[in-house]
């Protein structure tokens, strides 16, 4: 098997670590990084649960060629808090209940996050639109949607 | 996994390697859905030239590069005209990765943004040889040729061209069909009517029978009924987990029916 040596930023911090030959950027971040904030799902770009930021937009891990990030800044669940300081939007997620078995929460955040810093205060309509890549088995997503509109309209603050 | 990759800084060393076979890579979310089930397999070639990003206006229109993504359709004023198209793609995310290069040969029922592609009779130029119309590269996706751009002409009125999407869920959902037309009008009568139906065959493909219905016509109630009853002439829409053939037959003409009454 042929390793490939990636450097890369995550979360702020840089990394450098091997891919295996076509190993997707998922796979790459759990198994040889160790950051397991997103998740995988379906491996199929269906579900959203793998959704990381790729020089600031959202993409869908499972389906992103690990060797492509070389040089380029990828943030994930993990990176969206301060220390102790939650992202507004994960206080948001816990006031109110927007997360029950938790497996699409960290990308449900991550598509959350990009869309309020491309859009600080969209409609219900766009975040329904923002968060149409994930899908959430539990909830229902009204909690979601909710909690999201909650940051956006500055209920809720970090 | 049994795959090699290779990158190439430029497009035609590219077309080079994959002489020698292989499977082109462009945002990936067909290909890397069949690295990832183990489905390809052998060598992949992908290019980082950055042409392959670029949108810009020509004397003819606008050249989009192959690897352009739905974001960046999106992002661009001069293909506004477009937005309702690639806004109709998947998800943000899958949007911020799909390409146009991609959609050209994205199997059934994929495709809605060649279904634009093709009733605006767009056409694809190519890494080697000349340019050729988008709708002649459906013929040969068994073994594509790499494509470097695509360029497409605005259309010079904007009433003139509708596109409407059909899925079950919303607001991203695959097609159960999707249609594009362009009708230019010449003292109020249809000129050279192009209608394109997405899912509707083994690919994005024209109604021969609804254009053959609006050439010539006004736009009214009559030609937009004969245009509903010929939609499907020809056509033997593939059945699939989101609808059948008969399914699609059926309300194929009722959507060309209701976006052509938008459009009159
Ligand atoms: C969750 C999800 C939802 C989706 N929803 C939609 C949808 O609503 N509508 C829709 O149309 N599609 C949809 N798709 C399918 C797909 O994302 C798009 O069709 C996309 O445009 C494919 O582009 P890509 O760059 O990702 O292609 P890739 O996976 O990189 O490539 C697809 C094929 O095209 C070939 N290819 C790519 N670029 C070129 C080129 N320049 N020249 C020659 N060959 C090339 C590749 O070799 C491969 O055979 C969806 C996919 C997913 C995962
Ligand atoms: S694991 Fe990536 S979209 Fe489901
Ligand atoms: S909380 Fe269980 S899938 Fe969303």
């Amino acid at each position: 098997m042929t390793f490939k040596p990636i450097s890369f930023t995550l979360n702020g911090s840089s990394k450098a670590a091997f891919a295996t030959e076509g190993q997707n950027l998922l796979d790459f971040l759990r198994r040889a990084v160790g950051d397991l904030s997103p998740k995988y799902g379906c491996g199929q770009g269906t579900c959203g649960a793998c959704t990381v930021m790729i020089d600031n937009v959202p993409q869908l891990a499972c389906l992103v060629l690990a060797e492509s990030v070389e040089g380029r800044a990828v943030n994930t669940a993990a990176g969206l808090a301060n220390g102790p300081r939650l992202d507004p939007l994960q206080e948001a997620f816990m006031e109110r209940f927007a997360a029950q078995c938790g497996y699409c929460t960290a990308g449900m955040l991550v598509a959350a996050r990009a869309l309020l810093d491309a859009n600080p205060r969209p409609s219900r309509e766009e975040v329904i639109e923002g968060i149409s890549g994930n899908l959430c088995r539990c909830t229902g997503y009204e909690p979601i949607i909710d909690a999201i509109l909650d940051v956006a309209e500055g209920r809720v603050q970090a | 996994m049994a795959v090699q990759v290779q990158t190439h800084s430029s497009l035609i060393a590219a077309q080079q390697a994959l002489g020698q076979g292989g499977t082109y890579l462009a945002g990936g979310t067909l290909v890397m859905r069949g690295v990832n089930a183990g489905e390809v397999q052998g060598v992949i070639v992908r290019a980082t030239d950055p042409e392959l990003r670029r949108i810009a206006s020509t004397s003819e229109g606008v050249r989009i590069g192959a690897g352009s993504t739905m974001a960046d359709i999106l992002a661009s004023r001069d293909l506004d005209f477009l937005h309702p198209v690639a806004r109709a793609i998947g998800g943000p995310q899958v949007r911020a990765m799909a390409t146009v290069g991609g959609n050209l040969f994205a199997p059934h029922p994929y495709g809605d943004f060649t279904v634009a592609l093709i009733a605006l009779g767009a056409r694809a130029v190519l890494v080697q040889g000349g340019p050729r119309p988008v709708e002649e590269l459906m013929r040969v996706r068994a073994r594509p040729p790499l494509v470097a751009a695509i360029d497409v002409m605005r259309p010079r009125d904007m009433r003139a061209f509708g596109w409407l999407k059909v899925s079950r869920i919303k607001p991203k959902g695959v097609s159960v069909l999707s249609i594009a037309a362009l009708l230019v009008r010449e003292g109020g009568r249809v000129r050279g009517a192009r209608i394109a139906f997405g899912a509707m065959g083994a690919h994005p493909l024209r109604s021969a029978g609804a254009e053959r219905a609006l050439e010539g016509q006004a736009l009214d109630a009559t030609s937009i009924a004969r245009a509903a009853q010929a939609a499907c002439l020809g056509l033997e829409p593939p059945t699939d987990a989101l609808a059948s053939s008969w399914y699609r037959r059926e309300v194929a003409g009722v959507h060309l029916r209701r976006l052509l009454e938008q459009m009159a």
